[in-house]
């Protein structure tokens, strides 16, 4: 069906201070895909995924061009193709998913309009019939009220459901190839995995191939035959799904295969140094509680994993902590001392002790100052070292980090995103806390690199004896890490304890559902999954 | 070193160029301002470069006077918008709360009514005098750059790294002069060109209307209306003047334009 | 209430309070302002019992608020008062020349925004290619020039270099139809000019900003026909930045105007205006200003009003 032999794509550039140059986003890279069959992009951001994808449709954004190799599609080469061709062939033969439905949506049109438009366009079917296929297609992916779903506005239906009716819109003039971009990423898990299932389900009972692109491998172990790993626009490696998961012959795809394995012993019990006692806090101006009766412990030196979807309440709960949204009802107890509950009044000590660290590292430094002034002026403020005592003290702390010389002269955006975040682990380190929130710190980065934060993080508490507040929405992670977790669901703690208790079932619904839907590094996870909770409900 | 693109450093050389003339007129300028040399709009020639105006006055030598007036007045103004306006916007960013509504909404009432409208009404009461074109000027366009540095101020009072210093326990001195203002400087600079433009378009429009830079003083606008009736006649004097004012605003301009890209090319992208 | 004509309401409401507002700053402005009106009306040479006569009969006597409520209810019955410097009735002086101004601005306004947002499409379907280097490099440069400076080029290029129009605008009542157009030719071109390179630049970036949006990059991947993503994708979302560019746009005509009429001694509204800011004529100057206030927030007002009326997420609630 789909055939891409040798594929070079290329980019021009046009850096602020210099000529315009060309840039190789992908070298010599082939795949092929049969009917019926789903092949899987995997790599980290920039890795050239979604542009190997594009290149199906022959379509390239801002600039990019395909020069070099072959793109056979049914046989034919596409690149020869002139734009009335190209037309003929995309949204007919190939169609695409993106990652965000809703900005791929227009705003002005009822979703029926443009689920059906293609098939009106390309002349495969009277309004009639392309209505009834795509009430069809809403209802096998699980679509509410299927029957009048179409006459709504983009806006007025959820990110979940947007999802969907974008896969219906890719499967409707029923094409021979469907591209999927990251359609999943941008989902909460436990909606994630109703519409991967939804899409499986859609793939396998209308037939077509597909490429399924993303950067997670559990997730596209569930839907694809075939995995490319790809790094740097290079192929890394190209096999089964079976092949990659279990047997992987490359070091960069075994660490993939292997990120989530960091080995962490639970602690045992210790004196508390954060107690949060029956919080409730809500927003000024609002009369809706983000926080009821919250109530959390966290022992000296370990890590309390805050878990918790969107809305839950997790971030808010950081908030409460330093300050910067004082509760409404409860108290906080911080190293034997109540906290004040707002921020102006608590005392420099209390500051110093309770650091923060966050998960945009780009937006937490000051572009305009140096590596050596963001780390060193907690050093300042809190110790009053100046001059080279404070430089010595930056670069040892530098050296902590792993970053090691040459860095303390250097402006944030000339570092890597996972350099910068540890910068922001070294700022928040210079103040000697017993206390770092961490918020989301590892969501924007590559797994590779966040696997390699998170180690530091252990070890620094290894050596620092410094407990973590550790706010995320990633499972993996919090079973990577946390000596204690509290799962939080629309503003309540729901389950509080020690990692083993929280993780070890009888579990409440809440729990069950969101421990269940973290995709797995495993084949025929996901129908598990599925008919497990199917019996479940059956049961009942 | 970054490179100076072409259209910038050609914005900068006028620039330069006019304000050099304007601060040295007295030295540069031919002839005194006001002194009677030739016939009605002679054409240029070897003694009067660019000609003689409607009396007979070298057109170069008032050119240059009238540079420094229009430049002067421009300046000075755009100079009390901007302390005024940036300061005030900043105080209501960081500030918030009543501050912030008064200020806002007292703006928002100002920028109803067309400024050129505002200062007409203005001027039909007070003494049409120097300080009186600059304060009324500079009041006006303070309410633009008062809404700018505000925005700039909001976008960076949100960034995490103004929460992370706040966290650590610093003033709001330190807030606003070393985590705010450095980063709000460069489109405040740009800023500051534009408003220098309008305010040059501005006291040249209220010359031109009679309302602005009274005689024996002149400026450019003034001396497009002196010399406007020679255009009937097909005598160009009243285009020199206006060209001057057009080649000031257009350098200033690209100067401006250069110093906007350079702020957006900062933002993103890691430039080594 | 449907939310959308809520909004609109709440929106008018706001405008009318503005205007209001705006109203009494006009009044204060003039009245508190240090310079005495009676001097300046009589000069320095004035006797004492003279400028105590004129007070008088000018109200000058009454505390503020009182004559602008005064005033205000004359003007909400379309009674002006009268000019101080000739008497004349300043309503009936304004209907006059109000008609001449709106047919010089609605003139301007009716090749502008055509030719605008034409040229704004071309410049943003061929972005970054020369002709929309061509229409940007053009515009940027008239973008620099005050009105009265891009007056005397067009004047001198039209009148002298080629002589095709008169320098003078000259309306009077009874004047053909063409023969007003012909008139007011050059005052126009020189609107058009100026108004043109603000609204074709706001158009072009309005356009660009909605076809870099994602769901033009869906209709790309469809395989729709150039035309249809831009007829069914991009115009029914760009119309509103689109209007409010032009309304915005129109408003700042009501400025370009007063200075154009001064250049080309056209007789209407701005001449007015400037003649008795010259002559320190109060109430004419009051009256005028609160006009041009009024056609200037009125404008607003509708920007607002379309732009809440063509956006899909207003119209179509949750």
């Amino acid at each position: 069906m789909l055939e891409i032999k040798n594929l070079r794509i290329e980019a021009t550039s046009y850096p602020p201070d210099g000529l315009p140059r060309d840039v190789v986003l992908v070298d010599d890279v082939s795949v092929s895909v049969a009917k019926g069959r789903v092949l899987g992009l995997i790599g980290e951001s920039g890795a050239g995924k979604s542009t190997i994808g594009l290149s199906a449709m022959a379509y390239g954004r801002g600039g990019v061009r395909l020069t070099g190799g072959q793109v056979l599609l049914n046989g034919r080469d596409i690149r020869g193709l002139g734009p009335a061709g190209l037309r003929a062939l995309r949204g007919r033969e190939v169609t695409y998913v993106a990652q965000s439905a809703a900005a791929a949506f227009n705003p002005a049109q009822r979703l029926m309009e443009q689920v059906i438009e293609t098939s009106l366009t390309h002349g495969l079917m009277g309004r009639a019939e392309a209505e009834a296929r795509a009430v069809a297609l809403f209802r096998k992916l699980g679509l509410p009220n299927p029957e009048t779903f179409g006459d709504r506005y983009p806006h007025q239906v959820s990110g979940g459901q947007l999802q969907r009716a974008m896969t219906a819109m890719a499967l409707c003039p029923k094409p021979d190839l469907v591209i999927f971009d990251e359609p999943t990423t941008a989902l909460d898990v436990t909606t994630q995995i109703d519409v991967l299932a939804a899409i499986k389900d859609a793939i396998h009972d209308t037939g077509v191939a597909a490429l399924y692109i993303t950067h997670d491998l559990a997730v596209v172990a569930q839907v694809a035959d075939d995995i490319l790993v790809l790094r740097h626009g290079k192929k890394v490696e190209y096999g089964t799904v079976a092949e990659i998961i279990t047997a992987p012959k490359e070091a960069y795809t075994q660490a993939l295969v292997s990120v989530r394995s960091i080995d962490h012993v639970e602690k045992g019990a210790a004196p508390s140094v954060l107690s949060v006692q029956q919080i409730t806090a809500r927003y000024r101006g609002t009369s809706f509680d983000v926080l009821k009766n919250v109530t959390i412990d966290l022992p000296a030196g370990q890590t309390l994993a805050v878990v918790g979807e969107s809305g839950s309440g997790k971030s808010t709960l950081a908030r409460v902590i330093t300050g910067l949204l004082p509760p409404a009802r409860g108290k906080i107890v911080f190293g034997g001392r109540t906290l004040s509950p707002d921020l102006p009044s608590r005392s420099k000590d209390d500051l110093r002790e309770l650091q923060m660290i966050y998960q945009m590292a780009d937006v937490a430094m000051n572009p305009r100052q140096t590596v050596g002034t963001i780390i060193g002026r907690p050093l300042e403020f809190y110790f009053g070292l100046r001059g080279e005592a404070k430089r010595k003290r930056v670069q040892e702390l530098l050296d902590q980090i792993e970053m090691g010389k040459g860095y303390i002269d250097r402006y944030p955006a000339e570092l890597s995103g996972g350099q910068k975040q540890r910068v922001c682990i070294a700022r928040a380190l210079a103040a000697k806390p017993k206390l770092i929130i961490c918020d989301e710190v590892t969501s924007a980065l590559d797994p590779l690199v966040a696997d390699g934060i998170l180690k530091l993080l252990l070890n620094l508490q290894a050596q620092e004896h410094v407990a973590y507040l550790f706010i995320t929405h990633d499972l993996a992670t919090v079973k990577a890490i946390a000596d204690r977790i509290a799962v939080m669901y629309r503003g309540e703690v729901v389950r509080y304890g020690t990692k083993t208790d929280v993780l070890t079932p009888p579990f409440d619904d809440y729990t069950d559902l969101l421990l269940s839907s973290v995709p797995e590094m495993e084949l025929g996870w996901l129908e598990n999954v599925l008919a497990h909770r199917k019996m479940a409900s059956a049961g009942n | 070193m970054r490179r100076i693109p072409l259209s910038a450093l050609i914005g900068l050389f006028f620039t330069g160029l006019f304000l050099f003339t304007a601060l040295f007129a007295q030295w540069i300028a031919p002839y005194p301002l006001d002194a009677v040399l030739g016939g009605v709009w002679e054409p240029p020639s070897a003694q009067f470069w660019l000609g003689t105006d409607t009396i007979g006055r070298d057109i170069l030598s008032r050119l240059i006077y009238g540079g420094q007036i229009t430049i002067f007045v421009a300046l000075l103004s755009s100079l009390l918008a901007f302390g005024l306006g940036s300061f005030l916007g900043f105080l209501a960013a960081v500030r918030g709360g009543w501050v912030d509504q008064l200020l806002s909404r007292l703006v928002d009432l100002m920028m109803a009514i067309p400024s050129l409208i505002v200062a007409l009404v203005v001027l039909s009461v007070l003494p049409i005098s120097l300080p009186v074109l600059i304060l009324v000027m500079g009041l006006l366009d303070a309410t633009r750059v008062f809404r700018l540095s505000r925005a700039v101020a909001m976008d960076i009072a949100v960034m995490d790294y103004v929460e992370a210093a706040k966290l650590r326990g610093e003033g709001q001195i330190w807030v606003i002069f070393r985590e705010i203002l450095p980063n709000a400087l460069s489109p405040l600079v740009a800023e500051f060109g534009l408003r220098f433009i309008f305010a040059v378009l501005f006291i040249s429009t209220l010359s031109f209307l009679g309302l602005g830079i009274q005689p024996p003083l002149s400026d450019w606008g003034g001396m497009v209306k002196e010399n406007k009736d020679g255009l009937v006649y097909g005598k160009s004097a009243a285009l020199m003047p206006a060209l001057a004012i057009a080649a000031l605003a257009i350098s200033v301009n690209l100067v401006a334009d250069w110093i906007l890209s350079r702020t957006s090319s900062l933002k993103g992208g890691r430039g080594a | 209430m449907h939310p959308i004509l809520k909004l609109v309401v709440q929106r008018i409401a706001l405008g009318l309070l503005l205007l209001l507002a705006v109203s009494v700053l006009i009044y204060a402005g003039t009245e508190a302002l240090p310079g005495d009106v009676a001097q300046a009306i009589l000069g320095q040479s004035a006797t004492p019992e003279a400028l105590a006569n004129l007070r008088e009969s000018l109200g000058l006597n009454q505390p503020g608020y009182i004559r602008y409520f005064h005033w205000l209810g004359g003007v909400l019955t379309g009674d002006f008062g009268k000019a101080l410097t000739n008497g004349q009735d300043i309503g009936q002086a304004i209907a006059q020349r109000l008609g001449n101004t709106l047919f010089l601005a609605g003139c301007a306004a009716a090749i502008s925004v055509p030719l605008a947002i034409g040229l704004g499409l071309v410049a943003a379907r061929y972005n970054g290619r020369w002709p929309d280097k061509v229409i940007s490099g053009i515009t940027l440069s008239t973008i620099s020039l005050p009105e009265f400076v891009a007056a005397y080029f067009v004047i001198y290029l039209l009148t002298q270099v080629f002589p095709i129009f008169q320098p003078v605008a000259m309306v009077f009542p009874g004047m053909s139809f063409w023969a007003k157009l012909n008139a007011v030719a050059l005052p126009v071109i020189v609107l058009v000019l100026v108004v043109l390179a603000h609204m074709m630049r706001m158009t072009r970036a309005a356009i660009l900003n909605v076809m870099q949006s994602a769901y033009i990059e869906t209709a790309e991947l469809k395989g729709l026909s150039p035309m249809r993503v831009i007829w069914k994708h991009a115009l029914p979302n760009a119309v509103a930045p689109i209007i409010s560019v032009v309304v915005l746009n129109l408003a700042y005509l009501v400025v370009g105007v007063v200075v154009v009429e001064v250049v080309f001694s056209y007789n209407a509204l701005g001449q007015y205006l400037v003649d008795h800011v010259a002559k320190r004529d109060l109430p004419v100057v009051q009256a005028v200003g609160l006009i041009f206030a009024a056609v200037y927030i009125g404008l607003n007002i509708l920007a607002d009003v379309l732009a809440i009326v063509a956006n899909p997420r207003l119209r179509h609630p949750k």
